[in-house]
């Protein structure tokens, strides 16, 4: 990351991504210390209240304040995506670098068919499995989203550091008599680290989308804890008469992933325009 | 390219058999006896035994896995251990109506996305070209749900021309079934519609700046012409390698458009069989849905290599 400042433009999509992701990390940062209302609170009184009048978005049918609630939703949200993109990357990561290293050994062909079993397993059946086996709730929908994101971190990886094997310097590091780990921690890793970056942007985003669709189904984040999925979900059957109740989430949701897409994109070009292409390959 | 497709074949179906393995042993992990939970506590020792024995849960883990997956092969997909009905005939039930779901969204994702992503890229200078890219982007922040929710809003809430939710069978009356279909394929495929456009726009824009494209508008070919006949099966070759991966995505989110809708599908299944804990219902959807993805991405490798004459 040295140098970072120096290395590159800022563009439009960084800024933009950038501000909304800041946007969802504040409300989520701001709801450890202050809410409007307690977001669990059940209060009759504000059954349905309209926006305004000491709810600036209204309350839902239980009369719970939608602001505080799309609040610490934002926070489930982060803390979904962290988790789940922490462990696709440490898990991911080191198996595309391996794979990259070695692109004719039996180990690198083990890793990539262990990839694309993995790939036949998407978030939803493993939380689905998980959630069957142990019971639904935030934990098996984070390991579920980041197990299932472990081939995109391995893939591109893999494809970065099969780029870096062949610079020169890293010929050079070998002919120097290197064995592979100090390679891979001095000449692969730092090398490979924009891209990994871009990717956990946008596997950030994916995580987000995950996280929304099976809290919606629920099999993610259980109340009381609010969620943007369950909120949307739960806004469903007052779709008729509230259709409020299903626009904040659905905006939440969808400014989040938009700011991380965006981020994401702006990240690479700005690190590096020659990463596109390692990106479309991956 | 026999030898390719052989091979091919060969890790089709060992990853099949390893993903049978996977799901297999994840649901054996279950805590719970499947002949206990279904007794309830006040069952007599010989009476779990006996129903154990009925069920075959009392045969060593690998002679289970083995019958199981033997009877996949012919479409036994067993007998429910909570509702006592055969699961197989369930399946193929739900899977023609999830399978209508998915090739309806995936024709709308195309019927947006390879005109929308052509103009897009060659008029990439352009205010529109660049309005078009930068509204995909939006549409990849929606998730499918979302995009249910809000089509049953405007069509089925405000302008009411289209049901909220509900399945009519084909069979049973065609106009009907055409609109419960219109808005679960649309919010299928208007999502994946908006990322197959940046794909199908990249891929443009890198035909449009090969030397055969120019090569092909020197020997007087106008641009749609030269594009038409020299770029689409050149630009296509990326796309359909997306087109595969959105597949398996549609399929996926089916499940969750299947709960919005209320449609009878393999996901509706799926977490009916969750929901009452019926595991080998749950096991049995499970693997066809992974089956499904594993087979979609042969046949997308395959035609992947029919594209590119390179690759052969």
């Amino acid at each position: 990351m040295r140098g970072l400042a120096m290395r590159g433009r800022l563009n439009a999509g960084l800024v933009a991504g950038g501000a909304l992701v800041a946007v969802v990390v504040l409300a989520a940062l701001v709801s450890f210390v202050w809410t409007p209302y307690d977001p669990t609170l059940v209060d009759a009184a504000a059954k349905l209240h309209e926006p305004g009048g000491g709810h600036l978005l209204g309350a839902d049918k239980f009369g719970r304040d939608t602001l505080s609630q799309l609040m610490v939703g934002a926070r489930t949200t982060l803390y979904v995506g962290i988790v789940a993109v922490g462990i696709a990357a440490l898990l991911g990561t080191p198996l595309g670098v391996l794979a990259g290293m070695t692109p004719r050994g039996w180990l690198s062909e083990l890793v990539m068919r262990v990839n694309d079993l993995v790939f036949a397993f998407p978030a939803l059946l493993l939380a689905v499995m998980l959630g069957a086996v142990y019971g639904a709730g935030t934990l098996t929908a984070m390991i579920a989203i980041g197990v299932a994101t472990v081939p995109a971190f391995a893939r591109v990886a893999r494809a970065a550091t099969l780029q870096v094997m062949v610079t020169d310097y890293v010929l050079a590091a070998r002919a120097a008599g290197r064995r592979g780990g100090a390679v891979a921690l001095r000449h692969v890793l730092p090398n490979i680290s924009s891209v990994l970056i871009v990717q956990a942007s946008v596997s950030f985003a994916i995580a987000i989308l995950a996280e929304a669709a099976l809290s919606f189904l629920g099999f993610g984040t259980r109340p009381p804890t609010p969620s943007w999925g369950r909120m949307l979900q739960e806004s469903q059957e007052l779709l008729f008469s509230t259709p409020r109740l299903a626009l904040w989430p659905g905006l939440a949701v969808a400014l989040a992933v938009l700011g991380f897409n965006l981020l994401g994109d702006g990240l690479r070009d700005f690190l590096d325009p020659k990463l596109r292409r390692i990106r479309a390959d991956g | 390219m026999t030898l390719y497709l052989v091979r091919r074949l060969a890790v089709l179906v060992a990853s099949t058999a390893v993903a049978g393995v996977v799901v297999f042993a994840f649901m054996a992990l279950l805590p719970g006896d499947p002949a206990e939970i279904a007794l309830g506590v006040n069952a007599t020792p010989e009476a779990v035994a006996e129903l154990r024995a009925q069920f075959g849960t009392d045969r060593p883990p690998v002679t289970q896995f083995l019958d199981w997956f033997g009877g996949l092969a012919q479409g036994d997909f067993g007998t429910s251990y909570v509702t006592s009905a055969p699961i197989g005939p369930q399946i193929s039930d739900r899977l023609g109506v999830t399978a209508v779901l998915v090739l309806g969204g995936m024709a709308v994702a195309l019927a947006v996305a390879v005109p929308l992503g052509t103009y897009a890229a060659v008029h990439h200078r352009d205010p529109l070209g660049a309005a078009l890219s930068a509204l995909s982007q939006v549409g990849i922040a929606v998730p499918a749900f979302l995009a249910g929710i809000l089509l049953v809003f405007v069509f089925a809430v405000r302008a009411q021309v289209l049901p909220s939710g509900g399945y009519v069978p084909l069979a049973e009356d065609p106009g009907e079934w055409l609109r419960s279909l219109l808005l679960p394929w649309l919010s299928l495929g208007l999502v994946q519609g908006a990322v197959l456009t940046r794909y199908v726009r990249s891929a443009v824009l890198d035909v449009l700046r090969e030397d055969y494209l120019r090569t092909a508008r020197a020997k007087g070919r106008g641009r749609t012409g030269a594009l038409w006949r020299h770029g689409l099966r050149n630009a296509s070759v990326p796309v359909v390698t997306v087109l595969g991966l959105q597949l398996a995505t549609l399929l996926i989110g089916a499940v969750v458009v299947e709960r919005v809708f209320v449609i009878p599908g393999l996901g509706d299944l799926l977490l009916n069989g969750v929901a009452g804990r019926d595991l080998l219902l749950v096991q049995g959807v499970v693997m066809v849905l992974v089956a499904a993805v594993l087979l979609i991405n042969f046949v997308v490798d395959v035609a992947y290599h029919l594209l590119d004459p390179r690759l052969r």
